[in-house]
């Protein structure tokens, strides 16, 4: 059989010079309700096995789906940030197969009329340039149970003796999210895969609707790609790489597909049609079962859940609250805060950004903000091994610090310290200020004594000063520092240190 | 008149992992052509009927996202003809996975 060819992968630029690739993306996300799809189960990831499960999710007679709102809300507002048109009337689907990880042996889902449809997402690439990516449909469904294979050498289903499930997945709602087949990218195909899934993620970080952790499973890709030869018509056969985990793994997972469809078809060969699993180590994918045609699944309507009809308030009220797209705010923030290219990047990259936003949302200036989280506090964070988000202290917490220090209540070196008491569960920067006894000593006639003692102190210095060795100043200084415990402004003691010995 | 083959029907069967002796071939492809025949009868029905999976009035019927009690898991496995670790024990599943 010429289909099973793995011939040697070509490269992308080899492929391109015979080929045009095609590809199409299906992205399945979990929404981060708080209740699974169909029933009050909680969704959680990580929970004992089958702890959140119930007899709608396990599929026992008589029980009844019931839709979950927030759910409905969270898929039209997807739909609404990638330019989707909101269907009027919607309805669900049973998708009827054998497999134990649903325990109904149907999965609800949505077949002809999926909630949200035809919309666009402008990907922003690596040379700054945008590629507009056709979005398909976007339809609600629920989430399969996880299976354990027994007694196989690799715990995957080959030789497995028995498996075990766990349902607590099973009913979690998920939005599939389909592209139009994305035409025309040649060579940069596998670079605009993983720049939708990159924007795509961004997304839908923004609106909150779910996790998006691709390494836990919360967001899925799954890659078709197929070649049709330079100046043809007709798509080639394409094959489906599943739940590729990452968004590099997504981009190479395209670059292998097509060098291999390449192989088998210069070698006078046909790409079967078939799902394939992707290989994190090699980089390669392997054949998973042919595909089941789409009839197979006897797709027909759900008949205990009633359609919906969104009404067009409703769908617009969602509308207005849509956030900024994460570009589109990264832009502005980088303009309005002044930040180079570099600058923002480390802010990204550091998971930083949405913290020194809020933390400029609660008054401190954009500079002092950013020099807050991204030194003394991703410190502190690495040092304690968390992430800046996971780290004890909230924005306004911090902007609280700014302030403080902006009119004089704290130095620099104090203000760590503040960040230290909150940081060790000591209570509002102000509380940390009161229980330390860490306010600058600004009582001027403290000050004065305590420049006068030092003085009086050091006679022999102060002998200097007034001979006009300012420089001799400092030691009087680091003196009334230390009488002070610090909390003293050196230059105003500066200053004062030469106006007495004036 | 529809016309259900052996084939379809031994497809049928491998979607429903039903074993079907060959003479049951013969017996059901003859009663699900009945069936298909008589269910084909709603295709007699005008084009500017709707199609219709639901019946009752009601549209947009939506559950608050507040979490309810689950199932105790030990009760929930009590129900299954076998369990492990916690888990429903299955047999070994054939074919590949999803």
């Amino acid at each position: 059989m010429t289909a099973t060819i793995d011939a040697a992968p070509y490269t992308v630029e080899e492929v391109c010079e015979r080929f045009d690739p095609v590809m199409g993306l299906e992205v399945h996300v979990e929404l981060n309700t708080a209740t699974k799809m169909f029933c009050g189960c909680a969704n959680a990831f990580g929970a004992e096995p089958n702890t959140n499960i119930c007899p709608v999710c396990l599929g026992l007679p008589g029980s009844l789906p019931r839709l979950n709102g927030t759910a409905v809300e969270s898929a039209i507002r997807i739909g609404l940030a990638l330019n989707c048109r909101v269907r009027e009337r919607s309805g669900f689907a049973r998708k009827n197969y054998f497999y134990p990880d649903m325990p109904k042996n149907f999965q609800i889902s949505q077949y002809e009329d999926p909630i949200v449809f035809d919309g666009y997402l402008d990907v922003p690439l690596d040379d700054g340039t945008t590629w507009r990516v056709e979005i398909e449909r976007a339809h609600m469904e629920e989430d399969t149970g996880k299976s354990l294979h027994i007694g196989g050498a690799t715990g995957r289903i080959h030789g497995a003796d028995h498996s075990l499930l766990d349902y607590n997945r099973a009913g979690v709602p998920l939005i599939e999210i389909v592209t139009k087949p994305i035409v025309g990218a040649g060579v940069r195909a596998p670079e605009v895969a993983r720049a939708y899934v990159t924007a795509l993620r961004d997304v839908l970080r923004g609106l909150g609707v779910s996790d998006v952790r691709m390494d836990q499973g919360s967001m899925r890709c799954d890659a078709n790609v197929s070649l049709k030869p330079k100046g043809t018509d007709a798509f080639g056969t394409r094959t489906e790489t599943k739940n590729v985990n990452s968004l590099r793994s997504v981009e190479r997972a395209v670059r292998y597909e097509m060098g291999r469809h390449a192989g088998v078809l210069l070698c006078g060969g046909t790409v079967t049609q078939e799902t394939r699993h992707f290989d994190e180590q090699s980089g390669t994918t392997s054949a998973g079962r042919p595909k089941e045609t789409f009839a197979d699944y006897r797709f027909f309507p759900e008949p205990d859940l009633p359609p919906l009809e969104p009404s067009r308030e409703w769908v617009e009220t969602l509308r207005a609250g849509l956030p900024e797209r994460p570009w589109e705010r990264r832009a502005r923030i980088q303009a309005e805060w002044g930040l180079s290219d570099e600058e923002l990047r480390d802010l990204v990259n550091a998971d930083a950004l949405d913290l020194v936003a809020d933390t400029v949302d609660a008054g401190a200036p954009p500079e002092a903000a950013r020099s807050w989280w991204v030194s003394y506090l991703a410190q502190q964070a690495n040092a304690a091994g968390v992430t800046l988000p996971e780290l004890a202290i909230t924005p306004p917490q911090v902007a609280r610090v700014v302030a403080l220090v902006a009119e004089g209540t704290l130095t620099n070196k104090l203000a760590r310290q503040v960040v230290d008491g909150v940081l060790a569960g000591e209570g509002e920067p102000d509380e940390v200020v009161a229980g330390r006894g860490l306010a600058v000593v600004s009582d001027e006639s403290a000050l004065t004594t305590a420049v006068d003692e030092a003085l009086a102190a050091q006679p022999g210095i102060a002998e200097k000063i007034r001979a006009g060795k300012t420089k001799a100043a400092g030691a009087i200084v680091g003196a009334v520092m230390k009488a002070t415990r610090g909390q003293a402004d050196a230059a105003r003691v500066q200053e004062l240190v030469l106006e007495r010995c004036r | 008149m529809s016309d259900i083959t052996r084939d379809d029907v031994a497809h049928l069967a491998r979607l429903a992992r039903l074993a079907v002796s060959d003479a049951e071939l013969d017996m059901f492809s003859g009663q699900i052509d009945a069936i298909v025949d008589t269910v084909s009868r709603v295709g007699e029905i005008p084009d500017d009927v709707p199609p219709t999976a639901q019946v009752v009035p009601q549209t947009n019927v939506l559950r608050p996202d507040t979490t309810e009690p689950s199932l105790r898991r030990d009760v929930a496995l009590a129900e299954a003809p076998a369990a492990e670790e916690g888990r429903f024990r299955v047999p070994r599943i054939l074919g590949e996975e999803l």
